[in-house]
């Protein structure tokens, strides 16, 4: 389906998918507009990726609506991409590989990652780090109106992931795209996105990431300690992140390694 | 120069190697060699059907590979059963069922063995037609669906969401894999057409730096090993099918070795100036 409002890219209403007879999502309706970023928190299974999937219509519905933008140009991040062996594919094609881009096109989406050097590596060899960054400039390529991240900073070290989140924040504000970001950071969602949508098989709380991070239904899932924290960081968070993962303001990244350690008991 | 057998079968093979080399390029990279050798088992029923019905053999092959392929994505979808499970019932109870169907009809005395492995000294103008056209067709279209099927193959999910359709072009793909096999059986048979699919596309990995490098390497591999084949079988009088396919696993274990040796000699090279670099 269609949508005529300009500025929406997608919008679900009251979509769910059943798998064998049960319910992975039911009623999950949100709409992302150019230059937000939309985040997904939940516990596992609490279906991040099958409702980015619907809202990018790589699932066939069972109750609801998902609407697109015509001709929507859409970045994709999935959260598991594995390349067999017998593909000889490097970076400079595997970024050519659903539309084609120029030269400058691709040198400019490697050097926003910092991967300029590994523009003619075999995509098989790369790090897990590298291949989630070059997996980003792939998607930014393009250009794209929406940008559909899935776990971007899985198998990135601790002081990479500051990075790339920032990497993110730029690219929403170069690009003007719309994002929706599956997320198991808390801090970076919680300071950085523009609503924050909480899944646990339906949508239990949403709004500015203020108002859900002090929601009761927030509270009950990621216990009162964490939130507490994280209304405390969002209110902290004054300082950058280089590039090298530091930062600038020591007290709030006291702050933030120990919020880390909570949360990852959670996500 | 068409009047000559052995001119004919030369060509008629290299037309084939051809077609099926950036083809098995996706078989390989598709994990699909399982797939081609079912739908190839399925031809004989294709041969026995034609047979009986009087109709072209070609023609009937294509019908019931293009049935077994669409068969095998509906009982994906509803069968509980995994894919290779699926592949391994639908190849040989369509073998044994093309068995059974051409041992009933007594009154036609079918060469069994050269449909199995091949006949390509048989060859006539009207094959050689079919192969120059078909071939032609088949490589045009996969020229065209060629970026879908490939980002289909890296991530079909990438593919899907940045609008490329990969399902439609993962269904064209699987009719060019049975234009191809009822173009090719007479040359090669039911029983080798996954050979000359996957060990040139194979051979052509260790070499190649990108896609569409290694499908034409595996061109090239293919062609000469229908060349090395077709002239031994020849010289040693050997039959002409298997020849070819022992050709393309000569040339299949020598790249190999080579490229292993390549690496072994960087290797070394690589780790010398390593050890001189450190005090």
């Amino acid at each position: 389906m269609k949508i005529s409002d300009s500025s929406t890219l997608i919008e679900l209403k009251n979509a769910g998918v059943k798998r064998a007879g049960k319910w992975l999502v039911r009623e999950i309706s949100f709409s992302i507009n150019a230059g937000e970023i939309v985040t997904l928190i939940g516990p596992n299974g609490a279906g991040k990726t099958t409702s980015a999937k619907m809202a990018l219509g790589l699932l066939d519905l069972d109750e609801g609506t998902a609407l697109q933008k015509p001709e929507l140009r859409v970045g994709y991040v999935p959260q598991k991409v594995s390349i067999d062996w017998t593909l000889p594919l490097r970076v400079k094609r595997f970024l050519n590989l659903t539309g084609s881009s120029t030269e400058t096109e691709i040198d400019a989406a490697l050097a926003v990652t910092g991967t300029s050097h590994l523009i003619n590596s075999e995509v098989n060899t790369l790090s897990g780090g590298e291949f989630q960054r070059i997996l980003l400039s792939r998607a930014i390529a393009k250009k794209p109106e929406l940008l559909v991240l899935d776990e971007p900073v899985q198998g990135v070290d601790n002081t990479g992931e500051g990075a790339m989140y920032n990497l993110i924040e730029t690219i929403a504000k170069n690009l003007n795209c719309g994002i929706l970001l599956i997320s198991h950071d808390l801090h970076f969602v919680m300071s950085a996105t523009t609503y924050v949508i909480c899944l646990n098989g339906r949508i239990c709380c949403s709004g500015t990431p203020k108002a859900v991070s002090t929601s009761s239904e927030f509270r009950t899932l990621y216990g009162s300690k964490i939130s507490a924290n994280l209304a405390l960081y969002e209110h902290m968070h004054d300082h950058t992140h280089g590039t090298d993962g530091s930062s600038d303001h020591t007290a709030t990244k006291e702050q933030n390694s120990k919020i880390s350690q909570e949360t990852s008991i959670n996500a | 120069m068409l009047d000559d057998f052995l001119f004919r079968a030369f060509l008629g093979g290299i037309g084939v190697a051809i077609v099926t080399g950036p083809l098995g390029c996706f078989v390989v990279w598709r994990r699909l060699a399982y797939f081609g050798d079912t739908l190839s088992h399925s031809a004989l029923l294709g041969v026995a059907l034609a047979i009986l019905l009087e109709v072209n053999i070609t023609l009937a092959v294509f019908m019931i590979s293009v049935l077994m392929g669409l068969a095998l994505l509906m009982l994906r979808q509803i069968a509980p059963l995994s894919s290779d499970a699926l592949l391994g019932l639908l190849a040989h109870s369509t073998l044994a069922l093309g068995l059974i169907a051409l041992s009933f009809m007594t009154w036609v005395r079918v060469d069994l063995l050269g449909f199995l492995f091949g006949d390509v000294l048989a060859i006539n103008q009207f094959d050689l037609l079919i192969i120059g056209l078909g071939g032609a067709v088949v490589l045009l279209i996969l020229r065209m669906i060629w970026r879908p099927l490939f980002a289909a193959t890296v991530s079909p999910e990438i593919a899907r969401a940045e609008g490329l359709q990969p399902e439609r072009a993962e269904v064209i793909f699987m009719i060019l894999m049975a234009s191809v096999i009822a173009i090719s059986m007479k040359i090669v048979g039911v029983l080798l057409i996954t050979a000359l699919l996957i060990i040139p596309a194979a051979s052509a990995r260790c070499f190649s730096n990108s896609p569409e490098q290694m499908a034409l390497y595996a061109i090239l591999l293919g062609v000469l090993s229908v060349i090395l084949g077709l002239q031994s079988s020849l010289t040693w009088d050997t039959p002409a099918g298997p020849s070819i396919v022992a050709a393309l696993l000569l040339l299949f274990i020598g790249s190999t070795l080579s490229m292993a040796k390549i690496r072994s000699i960087k290797g070394k090279y690589w780790n010398n100036n390593s050890s001189k670099a450190t005090p």
